[in-house]
């Protein structure tokens, strides 16, 4: 018996609706046809009234949501793909971000993003957007890469009082499982080192950290290389604790993100590894993101496009011969 | 009060809400009005953007809103509505002079101002995102089984109507059937740009038709006409029959803001029907129909003077916010505040 990644998020939603009258959830086709990638399947039977499909009206959507949250309800508003929050952006952004900042009134919604490409989905269904949003004052941004997190994350994300934005990588959906939805229970925030090595460090969050943890493994078995793999889990607020102090056992970082180069994530990493410890490091830090082009269509050019366990490995081996 | 169950025109409940709604309009333009020349004599922190001509219109919503009640979304000339409303006139001036009592304690200001937790929100720039907004406050309130006898309302102007949160927030208010009445009130011009370049359909409210929610058009500058039009649709809402447009017409009588002297608008519109005041036309016809004396309404104008004298002085005596007092948090999960304008480079920890 195993559990997927999708199944944890089902399972989320299903025990948030159970336990806590004040969450509901809104989005496209998730009602009888319990979603696009059956995140919400059977919850609308389970839960008259409190899974509604919603038309296609994105920046509507998380308006919504908005002010349901200032009325003391927990939405969790589904985008059906990430990319699609695009339209949403304003309301996210400049309603609920800056709600609690402007008026006291906190405005606990959740923000669904199933992120991030898989072959052949194009342009406009492979997007990562955790670094935009993350620009923004006011947002929690988080980026589950295991079952357990995925399951955990989303139920604390519920519990929090601030928008929070949950970015789920579609490519984990059904590929990756586990036993149970059991985790270290690690809260939103805390950075996880998922492979301990000494010689270089790779920060990755989502979907990289297991092509990162890939690429450890190769260069393991190549020339007996110990890589220590962390994943940020949350990258805002980005435990800076946590890769400092990796950073500080290994001299060497390589920043992997599966969004497009300029600025984000990785560059976030860099500058504070740079500003805070640069007496730690014993090469200049790298990153490795997707190309500066949109996702394109074909999965060879997919393939090529994103962060590789190659790529991974490629970017790791100049970082260890500096 | 003489001389009001004299006529016929008015039942004498009618004539007192009459006389309210102008109370409500005059208040907001003597206010208005005082905004207006401090910002001329440099002392309002930012730009000031009035309601000049727009009271009726937004003083009869105001007017037909219950507070604790129901929601009110304003926009930015809708001082009327909010006095309407019940707003403290010292939410108002703090807002505008600065002041860290407030609402908005110097993190916002003007017309940005609310209180959510009083159905009052607070708008954000970006026009027509409040209907979404205020269905979402609805929609929370169906869910735990308090909407019964609940309006939700929010205006908006001719230049929100071609935006797509109007679009998607009128379709999903619609698609919900929630008690919403949305106000569009046209006023010619969207800063500077004329209707002819806003839209190209004959009358605003036939979209109400396309979108599946009643319409409603109202002369904005009659006061007689907007409590009458505003009571129906707010009714109608609160008795179920589902949301509401109001398309209301007239003339904005003064610039975008106070730093617009809005010449580009042609004379001839002032004089045109449509184009007068809707105070002027509102006393005159109170007046003649002895409804109220020219006596009340002295008196009226100077208590309210007063009224608006004493909440401007107190909000300049007030302290303006403090930058080293201010907390600088953006979220309320404390323990998730990076910080990062607070964490110098090479500092270790955030100062608790």
């Amino acid at each position: 018996m195993s559990v997927t990644y999708i199944d944890a998020i089902r399972q989320a939603q299903e025990d948030l609706l159970r336990d806590d009258p004040r969450v509901f959830l809104y989005g496209q086709d998730i009602g009888t046809f319990g979603g696009a990638f059956k995140a919400t399947k059977g919850l609308q039977e389970a839960f008259p009234g409190r899974v509604s499909d919603a038309p296609i009206s994105e920046d509507a959507m998380i308006g919504l949501a908005v002010g349901a949250a200032i009325e003391g309800m927990r939405p969790i508003v589904e985008m059906q793909f990430a990319d699609f929050s695009s339209i949403a952006f304003n309301q996210m952004v400049n309603q609920a971000a800056t709600h609690f900042f402007r008026t006291g009134v906190p405005v606990p919604l959740v923000l669904r993003l199933p992120s991030g490409g898989t072959p052949g989905s194009g342009p406009f269904h492979s997007q990562s957007m955790e670094s935009i949003y993350s620009h923004y004052p006011g947002l929690i941004v988080v980026t589950p890469a295991t079952v357990a997190d995925a399951y955990d994350m989303l139920i604390e994300a519920v519990s929090l009082d601030d928008p929070v934005v949950y970015c789920e990588h579609k490519f984990l959906y059904r590929w990756l499982k586990a036993r149970s939805l059991r985790g270290d229970k690690l809260p939103i925030g805390k950075a996880r080192i998922t492979r301990p090595g000494k010689h270089a460090t790779v920060v990755a969050y989502s979907a990289m950290v297991h092509e990162a943890v890939r690429a450890a493994e190769m260069l393991k078995v190549e020339g007996g290389w110990e890589i220590e793999v962390v994943d940020l889990r949350s990258v805002k607020p980005l435990d800076t604790d946590t890769v400092m102090a990796s950073v500080a056992r290994t001299g060497r970082l390589l920043a992997v993100g599966e969004a497009f180069p300029w600025g984000g994530v990785t560059a976030e990493v860099v500058a504070r590894v740079v500003a805070e410890g640069f007496h730690l490091l014993d090469a200049p830090p790298q990153r490795l993101n997707a190309l500066d082009t949109p996702v394109p269509y074909h999965p060879k050019l997919w393939a090529a496009h994103r962060p590789t366990p190659e790529s991974i490995a490629g970017a790791l081996r100049q970082l260890l011969s500096y | 009060m003489t001389g009001h169950a004299a006529t016929a025109t008015h039942a004498q409940g009618e004539v007192a809400e009459i006389r309210r709604l102008f109370r409500v309009m005059l208040t907001a333009r003597l206010l208005e009005s005082k905004l207006s020349s401090l910002y001329k004599a440099g002392q309002i922190v930012g730009g000031v953007y009035i309601g000049k001509g727009q009271e009726a219109v937004s003083g009869a919503l105001g007017c037909a809103l219950i507070k604790g009640t129901d929601i009110f979304a304003p926009l930015i000339r809708d001082q009327a509505g909010r006095t309407a409303f019940g707003e403290a006139m010292l939410d108002c001036t703090r807002s505008y002079l600065g002041s860290v009592r407030g609402p908005m304690r110097g993190r916002d200001g003007n017309v940005h101002r609310g209180r959510p937790l009083d159905g009052l929100p607070a708008m954000i720039s970006h026009l027509g995102s409040s209907i979404s907004l205020v269905a979402g406050m609805l929609y929370a309130r169906r869910l735990k089984g308090t909407l019964k006898g609940v309006v939700g309302a929010t205006s908006v102007g001719d230049g929100a109507t071609s935006t797509g949160a109007f679009h998607e927030g009128l379709n999903m208010v619609a698609v919900e059937r929630l008690p919403m009445v949305v106000v569009v009130t046209n006023n010619q011009f969207a800063y500077s740009t004329p209707t002819a370049q806003q839209f190209a359909c004959e009358d605003l409210v036939d979209r109400a038709r396309g979108y599946g929610v009643a319409g409603h058009s109202v002369d904005g500058t009659d006061m007689f006409a907007c409590q009458k039009v505003m009571s129906a649709a707010v009714r109608a809402a609160r008795e179920g029959k589902g949301p509401q447009m109001v398309v209301a017409s007239l003339l904005r009588l003064s610039g975008h803001g106070e730093h617009d002297d809005a010449s580009y608008v042609p004379d001839e519109l002032k004089v045109a029907a449509g184009g007068g005041d809707s105070l002027e036309i509102g006393e005159k016809k109170l007046l003649s129909l002895g409804y109220i004396t020219a006596g009340e309404i002295a008196s009226w104008r100077s208590e309210i003077a007063d009224e608006v004298q004493r909440a401007v002085a107190q909000a300049q005596q007030e302290d303006a916010p403090d930058p080293r007092v201010e907390t600088w948090e953006a979220l309320s999960s404390r323990h998730l505040i990076e910080g990062l304008h607070l964490k110098p480079a090479g500092a270790k920890k955030l100062e608790a």
